[in-house]
């Protein structure tokens, strides 16, 4: 097969200039500039094809990482994830992504919400709102104006409701969800599925047994203001008004600040207090 | 047959500990000290630098000859570039997870000491197959390193290896009260400095000369007190 | 204002390049054996930070991210898998030129920093700046305070470690941690050190 292809090379005129050349420029000195740009350029050509191949051939597949990562986490936090559960069939089955514009608090319909990135679209100016500094508890600057929440059904009622926070905390910004029973008043759960604090001290807010204490808290007291958030030490369940507090991370004062703000920050009206109230009053999503 | 085989076995084994690249020849900390809190990702950073110090340093050798001296780092820089970025895009592609860990970490395999410092010293004045063969054994120098210091922490900083609880910590129920500073950075500085220790009580040609010795004056040398 | 001496100060302290995130460690444990040197290189690293941080920048916001390309009329090309090339590329491109403009119009100090300006070239604390400018996605003021903290705070930091290293040939090290192993440790007090600035919120 080779010595095919290699007579037909022979009787390329092309080739054979090109072959020539070739031979010509590498017994040139190493210093000379014919041959400094002709090795600059090949190498150029060379990388640049290996790494755009590379690049390329494995975007479909990172995509697709990323997405499945995410459903990973919203499936995770709603409860629903165990072992060996096929996260494709049951994000299909069972959550609905929807589009909720913050302001309003109404659905956003003419806009897919599949393919929504709320993280680009909070830098994108002609889609972010930018924050005064002293309405930005959470330090996060800017927000998008539309948010992708999940709802979690059964036939067609909602079970859950999965809303995205992001805020600072001591070293990063953190990004989770907080998971609402369907009165959008009672809290399932809570993940932060990107976040670099401290290991050990504000890291724990990945650990499980910090997560449960958020079981059945509420979110909102009777004047219908944020309550819900962190305190220092552990919670005296027998004192009123203990259904707001969650015991906070010890030796991570900055971190559990910065959960209880983004937390206050995203149930406010800057957040998703409006979209919550019009759940609440039409009954279903 | 044999003169080669015995030199392929030392310049493998040579990066091991008597000319090992972190303790020894200084390179490649700065990695070495930042992603070491758990082993898992230390073990995916040590595959991915041995990865990329053998091949580029093949590549840079099979072209050694024509490398005008004008742009001679560029060119290296060029190529251990580019297979950085490769290992990168298989890792998100395949190991997302760690990936994320990793997050710049990997890009700065590029600039990490070991690869252009063995381009530099060895592949640029020795064949392609050696210098392969030179930038695993520097690689396994560097793994070796890294997952000494990667196993202390992650045991004693979070009671576990590979993920696998071995410690029962208190937090969880257990009686192991986690060392938290292990899973701080500045541990790993410490680890390092006591490797060094033991290493250069195993060879103390190791040793460095001190500037000044410490006069002993009990001995009556020198001196007029 | 705040913003940026905020960001100024914790690119300095609170995450210092060489104390916090371990880089540029190989020439920072090499070169901090005599103060001099190492305010030399300190000096060269800042330099250079403050030129290749905002440079990278605009090479990042003009040609390399998503959809960059708009202005040229290109859209859904996203070249950013080319940001590590084209970064160390910029940087050893910059650093050669600032070696040739020093050698031309301030021949005393480019003898001054001598071989210290290649090696500048592979810091990681360089390529470092310029990779967490990218991630965190700095606007162009930022990164200039950012090039200007994060320079300002590596070269401050092996400034440190080289006068704790002066003062440490007179003492009685066991034989074994002499030079190196000493400063390792040191290095890591010196790093537990600057953690007690995280949390400094101005």
């Amino acid at each position: 097969m080779s010595n095919g292809i290699k007579e037909r090379l022979d009787k390329c005129e092309h080739y054979q200039k090109f072959d020539a050349y070739k031979e010509k420029v590498l017994a040139l000195g190493n210093d000379s500039l014919e041959k400094t740009i002709a090795v600059a350029l090949s190498l150029c050509f060379v990388c640049a094809i290996l790494v755009s191949f590379a690049a390329v051939a494995l975007r479909p597949l990172q995509i697709e990482n990323k997405a499945m990562d995410m459903k990973k986490n919203i499936l995770e936090v709603a409860g629903l994830l165990e072992d060996g559960t096929d996260i494709h069939n049951a994000f299909a089955e069972q959550v609905e992504e929807k589009l909720v514009d913050i302001t309003t608090g109404d659905y956003v319909e003419d806009m897919d919400a599949v393919a929504y990135d709320q993280r680009k679209a909070a830098k994108d100016p002609a889609q972010n709102i930018v924050l005064e500094s002293s309405d930005d508890i959470a330090s996060i600057k800017r927000k998008a104006k539309i948010a992708k929440v999940y709802l979690v059904k059964k036939g067609d009622a909602i079970e859950s409701i999965i809303l995205p926070m992001h805020g600072y905390g001591l070293w990063s910004t953190m990004y989770g969800f907080l998971a609402l029973e369907a009165d959008g008043q009672t809290v399932k759960s809570i993940n932060f599925y990107d976040q670099a604090e401290t290991p050990g001290l504000g890291g724990e807010v990945v650990n499980p047994n910090w997560r449960a204490l958020w079981l059945g808290k509420k979110v909102y007291n009777e004047a219908g203001e944020v309550q819900l958030g962190l305190i220092k030490g552990v919670v005296d369940t027998s004192k009123p008004g203990s259904e707001y507090d969650v015991d906070g991370l010890a030796g991570a004062t900055l971190t559990s600040l910065g959960v209880s703000n983004l937390v206050k920050y995203w149930m406010s009206k800057e957040g998703f207090s409006a979209y919550l109230d019009k759940v609440r009053t039409k009954g279903e999503g | 047959m044999s003169a080669t085989a015995s030199d392929t076995k030392k310049v493998l084994m040579e990066p091991l500990v008597n000319n090992n690249p972190i303790t020894l020849q200084v390179l490649g900390i700065c990695s070495a000290l930042a992603v070491t809190s758990q082993m898992s990702t230390s073990l995916i950073m040590a595959v991915a630098l041995t990865a990329v110090t053998a091949c580029s340093s093949a590549a840079i050798s099979s072209i050694r000859n024509h490398i005008p001296g004008s742009i001679r780092i560029i060119v290296q820089m060029t190529i251990i570039a580019s297979l950085v970025i490769i290992v990168d895009q298989v890792l998100k592609a395949f190991a997302y997870e760690i990936s994320k860990q990793l997050s710049v970490f990997v890009g700065l395999i590029i600039t990490n000491c070991i690869v252009m410092g063995r381009a530099e010293a060895y592949a640029m004045k020795n064949p392609p197959m050696a210098s392969f063969i030179d930038g695993i054994g520097n690689g396994a120098g560097y793994s070796l390193i890294l997952i000494i210091v990667a196993f202390f922490r992650e045991l004693f900083g979070s009671g576990k290896l590979l993920g696998i609880e071995i410690l029962p910590l208190t937090k969880d129920g257990g009686w192991y009260e986690p060392n938290g500073m292990m899973l701080l950075p500045p541990s790993a500085f410490f680890l390092i400095g006591f490797i060094i220790w033991v290493f250069r009580q195993w060879k103390p040609a190791q040793n460095e000369q001190a500037d000044f010795k410490i006069m002993d004056i009990s001995h009556g040398e020198g001196g007029h007190h | 204002m705040n913003e940026y001496v905020s960001l100024f100060i914790k690119a300095v302290f609170v995450e210092n390049l060489a104390l916090a995130f371990f880089l540029g460690m190989c020439t920072f444990l090499a070169v901090s054996k005599k103060i001099s040197t190492a305010i030399g290189l300190g000096v060269a690293v800042m330099v250079v930070q403050v030129i290749t941080v905002p440079v990278n920048n605009l090479v990042y916001h003009t040609l390399l991210k998503e959809d960059a390309l708009a202005w040229m009329g290109i859209t859904g090309v996203d070249l950013s898998f080319l940001v590590l090339l084209s970064c160390i590329g910029m940087i050893a491109a910059l650093v050669q030129i600032l070696e040739m403009v020093l050698d031309k119009f301030f021949p005393a100090l480019f003898h001054a920093l001598g071989v210290f300006l290649p090696l500048i070239t592979v810091n990681c604390a360089i390529l470092g700046g310029s990779l967490f400018m990218i991630e965190r996605d700095y606007d162009f003021t930022q990164s200039v305070v950012y090039g200007v903290g994060s320079g300002f705070g590596w070269a401050l930091a092996i400034t440190v470690m080289a006068g704790v290293r002066e003062k440490l040939k007179y003492s009685d090290i066991p034989k074994g941690l002499e030079g190196l192993g000493i400063t390792f440790i040191s290095a890591g007090l010196m790093s537990l050190g600057f953690m007690a600035f995280s949390g400094i919120q101005l």
